[in-house]
């Protein structure tokens, strides 16, 4: 089959692409393959789904009318094996080839697998995607015991979905915090204070260093030689790009598929987008790899834009994160630590409000809002257009910080006064 | 072809704000399960919370309330897909029942509008009021401060 547009992975960046292609382009066909068997669905949620809160319906990202109301042809379960750049044609698992004229990579991460003796037993699973939480959720039974490796965001969201299946949870981090790369350290205490008070056990500071038993698993054995029973193991480490099909191409790899600002990869109407690129971070000043949600979409979005004929540059992209769990309600974006002596760190804390944010030569490089996170966005967006802040940053982190705590010009600019 | 809609829009008019607070008491009144002021503001359990704020510095006041972008953040950074553009009123809304409550879209929100609501379980925002001709705010604005004027804007082409 030929295609104009063919969009490889259906998540947030395929689905960006595709819904901005589609707003200048009603016509041109637009074909989206995705291995998984289902409409496009919010990755994040499937904690959701685990925890029995929402049903797989629940938590499509898109209604199910989505592919025919907007003319897409959606290949689901359809797995392309190899891209032949030369003749612009994918070829899938099944023998079908498709020819594309304008090529996206959405292809996304793939859990990081390390090399601890026992992974291959059975209780062990991963959790970035809908058929690893139906495998986990098969497996269950009562009073089970689990053993989380890692202790990032998708740890934190495996854990909390199986503390409220019933499970006894122990979430297992090397470093000596849990979330120690979109939180500081005080954020990261708070966290970890929320999930022991709700009964997750956290250890810091070690690692899992072999997963026993004989067919099954019946203990994860520590780098101190401590054990802990369980009879389920989940690997969340983190996320590497997904980089099978660019591999042995033409198309430039670093730690990502390398992009311009127009989500261009070196090969001429190829692109790339979200968790599989590797983009321009402005607060790092060097491409980098960030696998979230929304910056998926939105290197989605530039990238259709550009593949249907109207130029587009990419914003800006940094993290951002933001998380509720067990009651706490903390969002970042940027750096969370201090770099260096050359980066100022203003701090302001009271209960269980705690504010911060890290400037260098009188711009935002990061923040945290932790509590009270609605002016957050204010300052992510001064931030995002790196707009001067020195001649107000003390008022930043205020309890009455808002748009006329900004320059005239800026604020009557932004509400149109 | 780009098709346009007329859509409703909320002119903030800070020159005549004296920030009395009046549109926010309105705001919180219309969003609340009762419509009642009394009720809304000592029985109500979680708290309506309203979608509007006023701000001051010096002399100047004014009301910040959605601006409704035409490209908003707030609906590209949504990981569920409950914050969306209303296909019919061109407005920015959410559907309460598929938020989760990430709060990702209050990061990414310029304005720093979007709000948490009472039980901290989804976010709430202006709905440009759907049940009344002119929304809570401009109505009870004593003072023009808040008006209600027509916009052009482009229909987006992509239906969801």
């Amino acid at each position: 089959m030929r295609t104009r547009y063919l969009i490889i992975g259906n998540s947030a960046g395929g689905i960006g692409a595709a819904e901005a292609i589609r707003e200048k382009d009603r016509k041109g066909s637009l074909t989206i393959v995705s291995d998984e068997a289902v409409p496009a669905y919010s990755k994040p949620l499937i904690s959701k789904y685990l925890s029995g809160e929402r049903t797989i319906e629940n938590i499509l990202y898109r209604p199910a009318e989505f592919y025919e109301r907007n003319n897409i042809t959606f290949l689901s379960g359809e797995k392309i094996t190899r891209l032949e750049i030369g003749s612009k044609t994918a070829h899938c698992e099944d023998g079908k080839l498709i020819q594309w004229e304008k090529l996206l990579l959405a292809t996304g991460g793939k859990p990081i697998i390390p090399g601890i003796k026992g992974l291959d037993k059975e209780g062990v699973f991963t959790f970035t995607s809908l058929g690893d939480v139906m495998a986990i959720n098969k497996s269950l039974t009562r009073g089970q015991k689990a053993v989380i490796i890692g202790g990032g965001l998708i740890g934190v969201s495996a854990s909390e979905a199986l503390f409220k299946r019933g499970v006894d949870v122990t979430v297992v981090e090397m470093k000596d915090r849990v979330l120690n790369t979109i939180l500081d350290e005080h954020t990261s205490f708070l966290a970890e204070k929320a999930f022991r008070k709700a009964g997750i056990k956290v250890i810091t500071g070690h690692t899992v260093v072999e997963v026993s038993g004989d067919d099954s698993i019946t203990e994860a054995i520590l780098d101190d030689g401590a054990t802990i029973p369980c009879d389920l193991v989940i690997v969340a480490i983190g996320v590497l790009p997904q980089l099978v099909l660019a591999s042995n191409t033409e198309i430039k790899i670093n730690r990502g598929v390398v992009v311009d600002r127009y989500m261009s990869t070196t090969c001429l109407n190829i692109y790339a987008c979200g968790d599989v690129s590797e983009s321009y971070d402005p607060v790092y000043d060097e491409n980098r790899v960030i696998p979230v949600w929304p910056n998926a979409y939105m290197g989605g979005r530039v990238a259709g834009f550009n593949m249907a004929g109207v130029r587009t540059e990419y914003p800006a992209s940094t993290s951002l994160n933001s998380l509720n769990y067990f009651g706490i309600d903390i969002v970042s974006a940027g750096l969370v630590t201090s770099p260096g002596e050359d980066y100022e760190v203003i701090t302001r804390q009271e209960n269980d409000m705690y504010k911060k944010v890290i400037l260098k030569n009188g711009l935002i490089s990061g923040l945290i809002f932790a509590g009270a996170i609605e002016q957050s966005g204010i300052l992510f967006d001064l931030m995002k257009n790196k707009v001067p802040v020195e001649e107000f940053k003390q008022a930043l982190l205020s309890d009455d910080f808002g748009l006329a705590s900004l320059p005239q010009k800026l604020w009557k600019e932004k509400l149109q006064t | 072809m780009p098709v346009y809609t007329e859509m409703k829009k909320i002119q903030i008019n800070e020159d005549f704000c004296v920030n009395c607070g009046l549109c926010k008491v309105y705001c919180t009144v219309e969003h609340s399960q009762t419509k009642d002021i009394i009720k809304a503001f000592k029985r109500e359990n979680p708290a309506p919370v309203p979608r509007v704020r006023t701000e001051s510095n010096g002399d100047i006041s004014f009301a910040v309330l959605c601006q409704h972008c035409a490209e908003p953040w707030c609906v590209y950074s949504c990981l569920t897909g409950a914050m969306h553009k209303d296909l019919e009123s061109n407005a920015v809304v959410v559907d309460e029942d598929k938020c989760v409550g990430c709060w990702t879209c209050i990061i990414s929100c310029p304005y720093g509008i979007l709000t948490r609501d009472g039980d901290h379980r989804h976010v709430v925002k202006c709905d440009l009021c759907p049940d009344r001709e002119i929304p809570a705010c401009v109505d009870n604005c004593p003072n023009e401060a808040l008006t209600l004027v027509m916009d052009i804007e482009e229909v987006c082409q992509t239906v969801i």
